[in-house]
């Protein structure tokens, strides 16, 4: 339970107080890709004022599994309750699913300066079973140190569920490419 | 938190959070925030069954996935098989969250994982075969995966919005789980003599339970579809007709390989019941 409730002199039942606590809670970094904040990230999907003066912030998680959220959820609410705000609620949204085309342009810049390849786009839910490619897809992910674009995947899974194991055959460095889903 | 010592402010924690980096128990509820309420046209009894036997089936297979740790044959392919065990474990999570405030025992997921015995899991017998070869471990992965895959896409449709919500994530999460097993059956159905010959006799092996699952989700022409492209591709066979299975794991009838995998899961839970780690 991540519900905090604490009191403060602090009064802030504006509209101007509820575009503060969304740029508060925009700046939280995510746990494992510190780097991005959860806005950048696409996990923070809205932070609201309720008439009660309840910040309620949303946040769709990454993956089913994803052992951060519930240190996403307390770092909102703490960062939240830092900025004075007296009553924080932060909610799970299962739906829409979280994809990587919500990461935004500035995290994706912020992944490659980090020497993390960024995800290209999702791919796009037909109608029909989902099919299974089994022929050899020849995918470009350009190096994040060098640009080259020899590279290849030496595995699929990575440190993160987020995140496959490149290489360069070019500049012969390794790199982390964050899958599209 | 800075970028540098992101580790170690994790590790502060914080004074209004039990926030933790482990799956152990006493974990917040995955599911909260998430509207409670069931649809008047949903029935309770049946939504509660349905999520326990999935959450059921994710948990005993990421179970069996998380044995390969420090037994796969490369350091990859333990990284591979422990991130697809947790995605179903995260899938459990929220299965048994959703079955808790259904069935009206408000039960969390741990009474649900830690505190039931072998007979009240309603997961299919595959999940529970002891892993084996590699070989076989694929073969279930790829059936497991295909099965569940067809059976979330049309759950994704479901009256009861956070079971769909479930679903519609899983799907892209089984999309991926089932591709790196079907890989691994060309891989080493159209190997070396030797692989070739584990591989068949692994696909033979998974085969005979087929019957099991359809009879759970009717998803043949799916399933079936999935594995004649791959066993064709693999230059495997892939039996004719597959004999069904008597019982049924649906039904809590379990092979003998069940309890000795629950005794270990819930060892710690079970000696320690009022810890949290």
């Amino acid at each position: 339970m991540v519900t905090v409730l604490t009191d403060t002199d602090t009064d802030t039942d504006t509209d101007a107080d509820a575009d503060r606590a969304r740029r508060v809670a925009e700046q939280v970094p995510d746990p494992e890709l510190p780097m991005l904040t959860l806005a950048d990230l696409g996990v923070l999907r809205e932070v609201t004022m309720t008439p009660e003066g309840t910040v309620v912030a949303d946040l769709t998680p990454t993956y089913s599994g994803c052992p951060a959220m519930s240190e996403m959820r307390a770092e909102v609410a703490a960062r939240l309750k830092d900025a004075g705000y007296r009553r924080v609620e932060v909610r799970t949204v299962l739906d829409p699913p979280w994809t990587t085309d919500w990461i935004t342009p500035e995290g994706r810049r912020k992944l490659a300066e980090h020497g993390i390849a960024p995800p290209g786009p999702a791919p796009r839910p037909a109608p029909g079973p989902v099919p299974l490619v089994l022929s050899a897809t020849r995918q470009v992910v350009p190096c994040p140190r060098c640009g080259a674009t020899d590279t290849e995947e030496t595995s699929r899974f990575g440190a993160t569920s987020c995140k496959a194991l490149w290489r360069c055959r070019a500049c012969r460095e390794p790199f982390e490419y964050v899958k599209e889903i | 938190m800075s970028d540098d010592h992101v580790y170690l402010s994790l590790a502060e924690g914080h004074d209004d959070s039990d926030a933790r980096w482990a799956f152990g128990t006493g974990f917040e509820d995955p599911l909260y925030g998430v509207s409670t309420a069931v649809p008047e046209n949903v029935d309770r009894a049946e939504l509660a069954a349905c999520c326990l036997a999935l959450a059921d089936d994710a948990l005993v297979t990421a179970q069996r996935l998380a044995e390969w740790t420090t037994r796969a044959p490369e350091l990859e392919e333990e990284v591979a098989l422990a991130n697809i065990g947790l995605d179903l474990l995260g899938q459990a999570r929220l299965l048994y969250a959703r079955c808790g405030q259904v069935d009206g025992t408000a039960g969390g997921e741990d009474a649900y994982a830690y505190f039931r015995d072998a007979d009240d899991f309603r997961n299919v017998r595959l999940a529970e075969l002891p892993n084996g070869d590699f070989a076989f471990s694929m073969a279930r992965l790829l059936v497991f995966s295909s099965w569940r895959l067809a059976h979330f896409e049309a759950l994704a449709g479901s009256a009861d919005p956070v079971l769909a919500a479930i679903a519609a994530k899983g799907v892209k999460e089984l999309t991926y789980h089932r591709q790196y097993a079907a890989e691994w059956v060309v891989r080493l159905g159209d190997g070396t003599e030797e692989s070739h010959r584990r591989m068949q006799a692994a696909i033979d092996q998974v085969a005979p339970h087929l019957g099991e699952l359809f009879a759970a989700h009717e998803a043949r022409t799916e399933v079936l579809a999935v594995l004649r492209q791959v066993t064709e591709a693999a230059g495997l066979s892939l039996p004719d007709a597959p004999p069904s299975a008597a019982g049924s794991g649906r039904e809590g009838d379990h092979t003998e390989h069940l309890a000795p995998l629950l005794a270990e899961l819930q060892s710690v839970a079970r000696a320690h019941p009022e810890a949290t780690w």
